[in-house]
């Protein structure tokens, strides 16, 4: 291959890192107006009345809009593919500014000013009365409250999106395996551990804030131009919310500060907008401040699970089971497709002989709402299912890197469609283990005492690459040949920030045999003049995305040979078949002999103004894939516990990852460093924490809600198992959100290798382990 | 866009004065990484700013005859880390207003705005406190000098009066001549990081290095205001250091001097821990650095 597999430099680098390249708040017209939203101030209620006289004095302000004011219109604001199904389609579930309050913070009216100053005095004046509810702020406190007031009362009684139960077999039942189990090895020779695991609400914290700016053009048709993960959904969204034709609204996305998938859901595009609707079409500009960002966009799902979890004292898993409570929020968003996912990743990630079964609620709540965040579920997955296999360990005595070995999934597993067509996941661990040097240090670290302590951890993990078959797995794209043999390359696929758009080039330029010098990517997406994509959610488009960039490739470089067969004066042409021919590094060739035939500018240009077979060459290609293949890997952590201050101090920390064909190696490390660091924050330091009386955020801001700096992170390193995966474009399988599944829980392993205490609350801060360490007598 | 009424920028401490006792809805600027946050947030929205960040009569460190050292209200936090006095003689308020924020942020943020925001977090304020300096302000009645064990009154509250500027800081000969010290800043990540406890000693050892003449230990964050733990101060004046309780009873003595709270931030259990094992630690640091020799873990 000639362009697959070498770290080509960013496409964007040079913009993003000058400043030059320009993001949504860049682009708004100078003139735009101002929008602020005015929050709810309690969790769970009503507003009652509303008075906005003071506010509509402010000078400058042009209009207040309240709850009271937008079309009597719920939509579904989760970035899925449109389903034709009904019984499919996402949880149509709120208004642009909802009258019926469900969390604190929610959105219940708006403000457009000239400036900034006024749009926010005039924020503080709007005076607000309620009607106050009791506030459950998590799932589990919702169901204990039988009689808990339905939040979305049209859609369920019970406050529960879903609940599900996912087991081995239909009537398999924890308490009878083990029954079985005791009948077959005898109780003394079995290990047991019940416990519960409690995951944190986190925040994506993307630099760049959701901000949007949108404007009626002068034919009609409302825009949007936003910072968006997926355009193509975002239009759809917004005209189902305005209640207006899909057509009328266009959505512009230019190139944007990260996203993690929170720009996954429809956050305030279409309530923006409807303001601008709502002020003549005027532009408007509506960005989120920080603080309103954490607590009223999305956050990533607290989880609260009991497990159980039995093997017999030789190291054989027999049989688990995890019951998981999941919070959502006060709106559906993503629904039940989170802790789905978090629950068939715990089912598979091992063998379960006797069986498994994998519960899940996904509950409303009166806190901000849960949806995407990446790694979707899979991260308090294996915070479930890691920890208990350590557990066992510990209890059994038993090395977790052979245990792992012995009981993880292996090749053959198949689970809802989705299989390995390669495996590397015991390669990763033995390649880990090399690297961390593991069984020399869990016997070096063997009887510690003292205030500080060494360990050694690991953590495994499966992953889907996309989402089918659950989902569509649907990807367009356009090349258009420019005269002097360079091409556009145009998809409703998105970079954003990940470095799509370099591996698109690659993609591109290894199907088509036009270098990546020539292949100008068009990173902004416009939903008048861009192909249709879903966009980037899941870890999805390397695999999708790119499966459709070979397949429009080669369809281009047949069309490009096509005519060369047409240009017979030209040396070597004459007597040539289709199938002698093929496109590289810029030539026609004769693939039989590799020599240069035509080269591409020439036959460019002739196409296009050739008088006797004039030809503007392009290709379109969508394709639908409906093959999905896991991905996997494991993290290996090297530490050391200052117990006195409960500061963990990581010595050495490495994931080892199973993405079949590396596209981009440099960009890839890239990868996983940011997810390791991610990974990390869950693990350690990060959680937005809410008063459970009143539903308010205490922490949502960048200084008390402690993402980890640059000073906190150690140096991360990174192995990749290369094996080309039948079902990728080249080979390629899931790298964009599997980095940030494993590190925090091998981070917890190793701490209970340092100090024999199994910490069971994610994140690890140091208020928690100087708790325990207290508790258990060990400082 | 800040929601301010006006930015004046003072030419002098008197113009400032002057401008302040004009303006009743006004308050000081200087490098404006405490005063803009609370602007933003809407508390101070509306004010008059009077900056005095360009007045250059505050900035900069400076020795006296008699040894005393002058720190400018006005000199950011990267400038006293960096000047050739501050490194000389009191190394350890080098360090621990490097730690406050970020680069930005210590490229701006000044130590005055530290001091008279009246943060008990603040990381300056523990080491200052020890240090035992004095606070010059001059305002429309002229100028006046407070030690800094009286200028704190609550949370985010001091003695000074809106209309009075602070100038700049004095620190005695005989507070800094032979002691040692050490700044322990804990917080839950390693920078852009307000102090969940802070904890400052300085120590003098007798000529012969084995045995404390003097220590004086500030905290941060484990009082309302930030305080000295001055029983954990006379116990251990004259202890050897081959004392096999020092080090404890050091730590039990500080915490009974400290108010540690309860709150979402951090428990009572932890900050309790953190108030006992960073006095230990900080101590022997000191001990350490003043040439002595002590047995601990770290």
């Amino acid at each position: 291959m000639n362009y697959i597999g070498k770290s080509n430099l960013r496409v964007d680098a040079y913009g993003k890192v000058t400043g030059k390249a320009k993001y949504t708040a860049d682009l708004a017209p100078k003139d735009s107006l101002i929008a602020k939203v005015l929050h709810s101030t309690i969790a769970n209620g009503e507003v009652i009345s509303m008075d906005v006289s003071a506010a509509k004095k402010v000078p400058g302000v042009v209009g207040v809009f309240t709850c009271f004011d937008v079309p009597d219109v719920e939509f579904p604001t989760a970035g899925h593919p449109w389903s034709t199904d009904p019984k499919h389609q996402d949880i149509a579930d709120k208004k642009l500014l909802n009258q019926r309050v469900r969390f604190y913070g929610d959105d219940i009216a708006a403000v457009v000013a000239e400036n900034d100053v006024a749009a926010s005095q005039a924020l503080k004046l709007i005076k607000v009365e309620y009607k106050e509810y009791p506030v459950h702020t998590d799932a589990r406190s919702m169901l204990n409250d039988k009689d808990a007031m339905a939040l979305h009362p049209n859609w369920r009684k019970d406050n529960v999106i879903a609940h599900t139960s996912f087991k081995s077999s239909d009537d398999f039942d924890y308490d009878k395996a083990k029954l079985k189990a005791i009948e077959e090895y005898g109780e003394e020779n079995l290990i047991e551990v019940v416990k519960n695991v409690k995951t944190p609400r986190i925040s994506h914290c993307h630099i760049e804030l959701p901000v949007s700016y949108a404007y009626v053009d002068s034919n009609g048709k409302v825009t949007v131009v936003a910072s968006t993960q997926l355009p193509h959904i975002c239009r759809r969204v917004v005209a189902q919310a305005l209640n207006i034709p899909w057509g009328k609204v266009r959505v512009i996305k230019p190139y944007i500060g990260g996203g993690f998938g929170n720009k996954q859901d429809m956050l305030y595009e279409p309530l923006n907008a409807w303001l601008s609707v709502k002020c003549g079409g005027k532009p408007v500009i509506l960005e989120i401040p920080r603080e309103d960002t954490m607590i009223g966009t999305r956050t990533r799902h607290p989880m609260d699970g009991d497990v159980r979890g039995l093997a017999t004292k030789d190291g054989k898993l027999l049989c688990r089971e995890l019951k998981n409570y999941s919070t959502n929020g006060g709106y559906a968003a993503h629904g039940h497709s989170i802790t789905a996912k978090c629950a068939g990743i715990f089912q598979n990630l091992y063998k379960n002989p006797l069986g498994v079964n994998s519960e899940a609620w996904t509950v409303w709540t009166n806190a901000p709402t849960s949806a995407a965040m990446r790694a979707y579920g899979v991260p308090q997955a294996v915070s479930f299912a890691e920890t208990l296999t350590d557990d066992i360990c510990f209890k059994g005595g038993f090395d977790p890197l052979k245990f792992r070995l012995d009981n993880l999934c292996d090749e053959n597993l198949v689970a809802g469609g989705v299989k390995f067509y390669t495996y590397g996941l015991k390669k990763c661990l033995e390649i880990g283990a090399e690297k961390i040097d593991w069984y020399k240090k869990r016997e070096a670290y063997k009887n510690q005492i003292g205030p500080i302590r060494k360990g050694v951890g690991i953590c495994s993990f499966i992953y889907q690459t996309a989402v089918a078959p659950i989902a569509l797995e649907t990807a367009s794209v356009r090349m258009i040949l420019n005269q002097d043999g360079s091409m556009q390359l145009s998809l409703g696929a998105t970079e954003i920030g990940q470095g799509a758009d370099t591996v698109f080039t690659q993609i591109a330029a290894e199907s088509t045999g036009i270098s990546p010098d020539k292949v100008y990517v068009i990173s902004t997406q416009d939903t008048d003049v861009t192909p249709f994509d879903t966009g980037a959610y899941g870890s999805r488009q390397t695999y999708v995305t790119g499966n459709a960039i070979k397949e429009c490739g080669l369809l281009l470089k047949k069309k490009i040979c096509e005519y060369a067969l047409l240009m017979e004066d030209e040396d070597g042409i004459k007597g040539k078949k289709l199938e002698d021919l093929d496109v590289s590094d810029n030539y026609v060739i004769d693939k039989n002999t590799m020599e240069k035939l035509i080269p591409l500018d020439k036959l460019s240009t002739t196409a296009f103004y050739s008088f006797t077979h004039n030809q503007h060459i392009t290709a379109e290609k969508t394709t639908d894939i409906t093959t999905n293949t896991f991905a996997s890997g494991c993290t290996f952590v090297d530490l050391e516990v200052d117990m006195p201050l409960g500061i963990i101090n990581i010595k050495d920390i490495i994931s080892v990852h199973d993405s079949g064909t590396i596209i981009n190696p440099a960009l890839a490390t890239a990868q996983v460093h940011g997810g390791m660091s991610m990974s990390l924050g869950y693990g350690m330091s990060e959680e937005l924490i809410l008063d459970p009386v009143t539903g308010k955020a205490y922490n949502n801001n960048m200084l008390d809600y402690k993402i980890p700096t640059a000073m906190d992170s150690p140096d991360f390193k990174v192995e990749f198992v290369v094996m080309k995966d039948p079902t990728g474009g080249y080979g390629n399988k899931a790298l964009g959100e599997p980095p940030t599944v494993a590190p925090a829980v091998a981070v917890r392993n190793a701490v209970l290798n340092a100090t024999g205490i199994g910490f069971n609350e994610f994140p690890l801060t140091a208020e928690r382990l100087v708790h325990e360490f207290k508790a258990k007598g060990l400082i | 866009m800040f929601d301010i009424s006006f930015l004046y920028e003072a030419k002098d401490v008197k113009d400032a004065i002057k401008k302040l006792v004009e303006n009743e809805n006004s308050e000081i600027v200087s490098g404006g990484t405490d005063v803009l946050i609370r602007v933003r947030e809407g508390k101070d929205a509306g004010m008059g700013l009077v900056s005095i960040h360009n007045i250059s009569e505050l900035k900069g460190v400076s020795i006296e005859n008699d040894g005393t050292i002058v720190i400018g209200a006005g000199t950011s936090f990267h400038d006293i880390t960096n000047d050739d006095i501050i490194k000389k003689y009191i190394p350890s308020l080098a360090e621990a207003v490097d730690t406050i924020g970020g680069p930005q942020i210590r490229e701006t943020g000044t130590i005055g705005g530290n001091i008279c925001n009246g943060a008990t977090s603040a990381d300056s304020a523990s080491t200052m406190v020890a240090l035992d300096a004095c606070i010059v302000l001059e305002g429309p009645e002229g100028e006046r000098i407070v030690d800094i064990k009286d200028f704190y009154t609550g949370p985010g509250k001091t003695v000074r009066d809106r209309c009075e500027v602070c100038k700049c800081f004095k620190i005695k000969k005989e507070n800094y001549e032979n002691y040692f010290g050490y700044y322990f800043k804990y917080g839950k990540r390693k920078s852009l990081e307000i102090a969940t406890l802070g904890c400052s000693v300085l120590v003098k050892l007798n000529a012969t290095k084995d045995a404390i003449d003097d220590v004086k230990i500030a905290y941060g964050v484990a009082a309302p205001t930030p305080s000295r733990a001055v029983s954990a101060e006379e116990y251990v004046r004259g202890k050897k250091l081959v004392d096999k309780n020092l080090l404890d009873t050091f730590a039990d003595k500080a915490l009974s001097d400290m108010k540690p709270r309860n709150s979402w931030r951090a428990s009572k259990e932890f900050r309790e821990q953190l108030i006992k094992e960073m006095a230990k630690r900080s101590l022997v640091n000191s001990i350490r650095r003043a040439g002595g020799k002590i047995e601990y873990y770290v």
